[in-house]
């Protein structure tokens, strides 16, 4: 009902606002143009298991809002976006929340682009693990695939050269991730207290952080390197107490340098992709890698559809002291684009921890129904998680999310 | 003997023009004729809806922008930016079509903000779900078939070559194409495609052909028709706009970054 409400509102709204620029709007892209559009997102997760923990949520509903509204001029080389975006869990207080994912103004010269706001930047090239991504932080309550994020206050000039291009970016003030609360599922064992974080820097969330990445395209390899100085996305987490003396894991962001390189070269139906970083300020130094392909076959099986083969291993040189759960892994994966009038896709794979045996299986898939409808489903289940492993919190929770969204 | 001689020249041409050539080199030459015609149209933008219909005649709608960039000696860039269905409004595709060899492609995923290199050896797979492939929509080079001229005939009262094109590139989803050229503007009327067994699997026609600029012919509306699934989809252009000052800035992979 709220869903259906909340649409109806904004369909209205946009109504109003097309209607006034019909009647104001030039069709050519030279004229400054406003454009309204977003999503409203119902979710239902099904729990296949009990909670571990009794305070944890079971069967879960949550709706989520975000409109997009973006005006440019200067046949497109100025522009505001402006993004927010509205969760209301059902289960989870720390899964409700508000984040403004992009409110940035850009201006676009020949040689150089100019950005000042909050905003979204993706680096890498890999499909099972986002390593060198590390601009932004992961909005990891959205989802535990780490492709989430929130929005980064930077100011980032990018120069475009014939030999590339060489982004710099100025990141004024850090946010710190996100995590479940105490009743939300898909979480550690003991929980995050992630409104207590702690600081390697006196500056706390107003360190400075910068970074550089040099980006091109060279015949059929697309390549990019960066280093990073600055607070750590990934927090360590270290055991503490709550304030009602249970134990918590407290993220604890340190000051790191991180350089990182990502590769894909792209021949014929193949993508060979390569990631690589190394870090310094988190313990010891240690490198990290992940690597794979993905090839596809066109037309498979005699139809319209496209099949995608994907394999990836990741490597952490910290092996059981990685924080993050891919240090010896094995992902291998399905893609399935069967390029209908509904656009509709699956991709099913498995993580295979070569230490442990543990194993994190997952599918997603999505289409949409009718213009402006569409529905996704997500499956993840965890199979014999080590002690040690990050992942090992979430043993109970294996899951089925569908989720309705409209588009406006 | 010496007016004999003198008359060679002058023949050499016109056998060259009057039917000497081989079906396979008047073939090729309506093509480069063809391309010689519509070439120097610098850049261009323009809009492309196109109307998908199954065989029940249920129908789903495509909202494209796009942006053409010629490029002297190789395939043209573009840049296409999504805008209906609502769930991929934003989605962007820049291209580098390349004659024979594979494009290079580049998809924006704004969702994300990733910019995603990939394959495109093969473009015999559905354009947005559509009946047109990606291979019927991008750059046509001369380069990218080998031509048969078949005959002449009418179609629909106009006077028309008809011409065989057989892909020079790999994994294409035709074995040939069989094209109807108007003689009067060398622009096509209808295509012919046969599937990789040579059996007809899809007609092309060509719809309401204008003038721009004096020389430039494109059409309003193109109609493809699968006889094989019974699906058809309608293309129609609109807000043609040639020489608005595109240049290769335009289409890299920072200009496929701001696009929305």
């Amino acid at each position: 009902m709220r869903s259906s409400g909340c649409a109806e509102l904004h369909r209205r709204a946009a109504y109003a606002l097309c209607a006034g620029l019909l009647v104001a709007s030039v069709p050519w892209a030279a004229a400054p143009a406003f454009e309204l559009g977003g999503q409203v997102a119902l979710e239902s997760r099904i729990f296949a298991h009990s909670p571990l923990d009794p305070r944890q949520h079971g069967d879960n509903l949550s709706l989520a809002l975000e409109p997009e509204f973006d005006y440019r001029w200067d046949d497109g080389r100025q522009s505001v976006s402006f993004v927010p975006f509205l969760r209301l869990d059902q289960g989870d207080r720390r899964r409700s929340h508000f984040d403004v994912r992009e409110l940035t103004w850009l201006t676009a010269a020949d040689t150089w682009e100019l950005r000042a706001g909050v905003r979204k930047v993706f680096w890498g090239v890999a499909e099972s693990e986002h390593l060198v991504d590390i601009i932004n932080q992961t909005d990891l309550v959205e989802d535990i695939d780490g492709e989430q994020k929130l929005g980064q206050p930077m100011l980032n000039l990018a120069l475009i050269r014939d030999w590339g291009t060489l982004d710099f970016f100025v990141l004024p003030y850090f946010r710190t991730r996100t995590f479940p609360g105490r009743a939300g599922r898909l979480r550690t064992q003991p929980r995050i207290d992630s409104r207590h974080p702690r600081f390697e820097s006196g500056a706390k969330r107003h360190h400075l952080d910068l970074a550089l990445r040099w980006s091109a395209s060279i015949g059929d390899v697309d390549v990019g390197i960066a280093h990073f100085r600055g607070t750590s996305r990934e927090p360590r987490l270290l055991l503490g107490r709550d304030g009602g003396g249970s134990p918590v894991l407290v993220p604890f962001y340190e000051q790191i340098h991180q350089t990182s390189l990502d590769l894909q070269a792209t021949t014929g139906q193949w993508l060979w992709k390569l990631e690589a970083l190394t870090r310094s300020g988190q313990g010891r130094t240690f490198s990290a890698f992940i690597g794979g392909f993905e090839y596809t076959f066109v037309g498979a099986l005699g139809s319209a559809a496209d099949l995608g083969v994907l394999a990836e291993y990741a490597y952490d040189d910290r092996a059981r002291q990685a924080s993050s759960p891919f240090q010896d892994d094995v992902f291998t994966g399905l893609r399935l684009s069967l390029n209908d009038a509904a656009s509709s896709t699956a991709l099913a794979g498995v993580i295979t921890d070569r230490l442990s045996g543990a194993q994190l299986y997952s599918l997603e898939a999505s289409r949409r129904l009718g213009d402006r409808w569409k529905l996704s489903l997500v499956a993840r289940a965890i199979t014999r998680p080590a002690p040690s492993d990050p992942l090992r919190g979430l043993r109970k929770d294996d899951y089925v999310q569908l989720t309705l969204a409209r588009y406006f | 003997m010496k007016a004999w001689l003198l008359a060679i020249p002058l023949l050499v041409p016109m056998f060259a023009v009057n039917g000497a050539q081989s079906p396979a080199e008047k073939g090729r030459a309506i093509a480069v004729e063809a391309n010689r015609r519509d070439s120097g149209w610098g850049d261009l933008r323009t809009r492309m809806e196109m109307v998908l219909r199954n065989r029940q005649g249920q129908e789903s709608r495509r909202r494209i922008r796009t942006r053409l960039l010629e490029v002297d000696g190789d395939g043209d860039k573009s840049l296409l930016v999504f805008e209906f269905p609502r769930d991929v409004k934003g989605t962007a595709l820049l291209s580098y079509s390349h004659a024979v060899k594979a494009d290079d492609q580049w998809l924006f995923l704004p969702a994300i903000k990733r910019v995603k290199r990939i394959a495109s050896a093969n473009k015999s797979g559905p354009f947005m779900g559509s009946e047109f492939a990606y291979e019927d929509l991008t750059s046509q080079e001369v380069a990218k078939y080998h031509y048969r001229w078949l005959r002449d005939e009418e179609l629909d009262g106009r006077l028309a070559f008809v011409i065989e094109r057989r892909p020079a590139y790999e994994h294409s989803g035709y074995t040939r194409q069989v094209a109807w050229v108007d003689k009067s503007n060398y622009r096509p009327l209808k295509v012919d495609y046969y599937d990789r067994k040579n059996a007809l699997l899809k007609t092309l026609t060509v719809h309401g052909y204008r003038e721009y600029l004096d020389r430039y012919w494109r059409p309003d509306r193109m109609e493809m028709v699968n006889h094989q699934t019974g699906k058809s989809t309608t293309l129609r252009w609109s807000d043609y706009r040639f020489k608005t000052g595109l240049r290769d800035r335009d289409f890299d992979r920072n200009a496929l970054k701001r696009v929305r």
